[in-house]
């Protein structure tokens, strides 16, 4: 007996989700120029996957023993290491690659400590530097999702364990629960490396080292030819789907009984600890360090196109957050009202991308529109669906609650629509909201993807003049740009996640 | 009158019946050991499940089909009685107007109530600053806002211990005796319906008796209440 205007608009919504995403799959598919793959096409499809697969297990296998670290030490500084471990997640791909250029490129320290050392230098461009950076991104990532199970394990069953005298807690307590989050933590981060797309761009390329996203882009942008687009664009998004897939099979099993108290884990630290937390520390942070050294100088000296650039972009990305937020909150009210479906509507986005709905709507529109003309407007609404399923999920446990504790007594009230929304919804929601719209801002105001494929030279945004300026080698402008990315992202995030934590009563 | 006329609810597969009236004023005691369908009828009867047989009367008028919030019925919840981010004068307010548009005399009107149940004072505050007793009146302040002939308790102050129910249930009596309210009570404790109803409701095998004189009932308890006190 949920409020009918909800569940109108969640199935307009899911319907309009539907259309756009498996639409343009099938224009894609449609369109795809032959079955006949080039042999670059293969090695694109090949790369794609190893690049993927070797990420995933070295992100996971060093995540960890940095999670069983962190969950089984307290230390000064400790809330700040799991806080700094959320950053990746907001840190523009291209800010993050240029510092990790900084450090790794062929002048970076590292080279010239190994240079020093009489050793021979590396470089990172190829395969191990496109793991390298994704590795960066998603060993924070699967850290965190794993202290979740870590601390998830009721301490009452490592006393258990103690009381019986068991040889070991890792085997009989701790080895079921990573048997259990380990698939879908490997899977999420799996889907993440198989459509990131400025890593490939940025340190990739060549027969060697070119992804299907990558391939996409140079399909389009400089071969001109969108039926072969389309066929690698059907490609990817047939990988995604079926990862996808995967994964909501393995998410399914998440619950692991709950404890009494969740405060301690019952064993103590081990001297270990102290390096590999130290490691990870410096693996993180140096990056951000060496885009702040980098960026600072050149800072006061940007031209004024990289202003207006950002000032497009910080726009561009509260309303993709706005329209992201607004979205997920009705088809997350109507998730809990026990509408079905809805929920599939919402995750769907992840089966894509954002280059292959970018491709797919280029396809579909060719002849009626100018592709610059809708560079932008697409952009927006890209990145409002590929944050969807990301504030969805971080909405839906507080929304139930909500439904569970409070709709009889609003049902009682004849307390419906608007007056619902004002007095109930958006006062209960308004944490995980602020957080899912700083989330989905963040996420935004860093994307360099479908943008790259439109946009014509006055239209950037501030990642691609980022991209472009160092594109163009003038690293130092480039490093005093991708410094006003990061704070801008930041900037953006801190301000909504604290409104809403403001809003919240 | 309320009048149940072959009235059947499902919830989750399971059904109860009831086929009986009471008349207006009364104070039923809906009696019976978990999961007979107690609180199944109770929902059924605010509106939150639609009955799949039969009728639900008050005066004459069937109401099975109107929403909760436009029966001639109010409930009071076992908790979450009130919104813990509002003021108890915006919760109260809330029972006069969805909106939360109040005029003057709509504010008078909650400080009059407020005032009533010993909680003068008391409407700018949130319910987490207040005493379970407290809560307690101000859930029956929303309820006695919204005014509706009959109200429906499942189960009431149940988490407070013995004495403070006893206080509680007294006020519910005297306000419903001021207003002519007739109280439908959800109970698992015997002790409830001998001190609070004046007929009981055996309810038992998702079968709703008709309810009979508390003291009749109990001089000379009927083979299913026999089973239930033991």
């Amino acid at each position: 007996m949920a409020n009918r205007s909800v569940q109108i608009s969640a199935w307009a919504l899911s319907g309009g989700i539907v259309v756009l995403v498996l639409g343009t799959a099938l224009a894609l598919a449609v369109q795809a120029k032959g079955i006949g793959l080039h042999p670059a096409d293969w090695a694109a499809l090949r790369f794609t996957l190893i690049q993927a697969a070797l990420s995933t297990l070295l992100s996971v296998l060093l995540a960890m023993p940095v999670a069983r670290a962190l969950a089984r030490c307290t230390f000064w500084g400790k809330r700040a290491l799991i806080v700094l471990m959320g950053a990746p997640f907001l840190l523009p791909v291209i800010v993050a690659v240029l510092g990790l250029l900084s450090l790794y490129g062929r002048n970076g320290i590292f080279n010239h400590t190994l240079q020093a050392l009489g050793l021979p230098t590396v470089t990172i461009y190829g395969l191990h530097g496109v793991v390298l950076a994704h590795v960066f991104f998603n060993l924070p990532l699967a850290t965190r999702m794993l202290l979740n199970g870590w601390h998830a394990i009721p301490a009452e069953r490592f006393r258990l364990a103690q009381t019986l005298g068991l040889p070991s807690t890792f085997r009989h307590v701790e080895l079921p629960m990573l048997a259990t989050v380990l698939p879908g933590i490997a899977l999420s981060i799996f889907l993440v490396c198989l459509t990131s797309f400025v890593v490939a761009l940025t340190l990739g390329g060549g027969p060697a080292a070119t992804t299907l996203e990558l391939a996409i882009y140079q399909a389009l942008r400089f071969d001109f030819d969108p039926g072969h687009a389309a066929l690698l664009a059907a490609m990817q998004f047939a990988i995604c789907a079926v990862a996808v897939s995967m994964t909501a099979r393995f998410t399914l099993t998440e619950g692991l009984g709950l404890g009494l108290d969740r405060a301690s884990v019952g064993h103590k630290a081990h001297w270990v600890d102290v390096p590999v937390l130290g490691l990870v520390s410096l693996f993180l942070i140096l990056p951000l360090v060496a885009v702040i050294i980098d960026g600072t100088p050149a800072l006061l000296h940007l031209p004024a196109l990289v202003w207006q650039a950002a000032l497009r972009s910080a726009v561009m990305a509260l309303v993709a957050a706005g329209l992201s937020v607004t979205a997920a909150l009705i088809l997350v009210q109507a998730k809990v009202a026990g509408a079905p479906l809805v929920e599939g509507a919402a995750m769907l986005p992840l089966a894509t991308s954002g280059l292959v709905l970018g491709t797919g709507l280029f396809v579909l529109t060719r002849g009626f529109v100018r592709p610059e003309a809708m560079a932008l407007p697409v952009t927006v609404m890209v990145n409002a669906l590929m944050a969807l399923p990301f504030v969805f999920r971080l909405l839906l446990p507080q929304a139930r609650d909500l439904h569970r504790n409070y709709d009889l007594l609003a049902q009682t009230l004849g307390l419906c629509g608007w007056a619902r929304m004002r007095w109930l919804t958006l006062p209960r929601l308004a944490r995980p909201l602020g957080l899912g719209a700083g989330l989905a801002a963040a996420l935004s105001m860093g994307d360099l993807g479908v943008v790259a494929l439109f946009a014509g030279q006055d239209q950037a945004t501030l990642p691609l003049v980022v991209q472009r300026l160092s594109g163009a080698y003038r690293m130092d402008q480039a490093a005093a740009a991708a410094l006003v990315l990061v704070l801008c992202s930041f900037a953006l995030f801190a301000l909504c996640d604290i409104g809403g934590r403001r809003a919240a009563p | 009158m309320l009048h149940l006329d072959h009235l059947r609810l499902t919830q989750d597969g399971f059904s109860v019946t009831a086929d009986w009236s009471l008349a207006a004023g009364s104070r039923l005691a809906l009696l019976g050991p978990s999961g007979a369908g107690k609180s199944t009828l109770l929902m059924g009867l605010a509106g939150f499940t639609a009955p799949s047989g039969g009728r639900v009367l008050w005066q004459g008028r069937d109401f099975a089909a109107l929403p909760p919030a436009q029966r001639p019925v109010s409930i009071l919840f076992q908790d979450q009685n009130l919104f813990p981010h509002l003021t108890l004068a915006q919760n109260l307010g809330l029972a006069i107007h969805p909106r939360l548009r109040l005029s003057a005399g709509d504010l008078a009107w909650v400080d009059a109530v407020l005032e009533r149940l010993g909680l003068a004072g008391y409407g700018p505050r949130k319910p987490a600053t207040l005493s379970g007793g407290q809560l307690g009146r101000a859930a029956l302040g929303r309820v006695l806002l919204q005014a509706r002939p009959i109200l429906l308790l499942d189960e009431p102050f149940a988490a407070l211990g013995p004495a403070l129910k006893a206080d509680l249930l007294g006020l519910v009596n005297d306000l419903a005796a001021e207003a002519g309210t007739t109280v439908v009570l959800v109970t698992h404790d015997p002790l409830d319906a001998r001190r609070f109803a004046d007929v009981v409701g055996l309810v038992h095998d998702g079968i709703a008796d008709a309810p009979v004189a508390t003291e009749a009932i109990f001089a000379n308890p009927p083979p299913a209440l026999r089973a239930y006190l033991g």
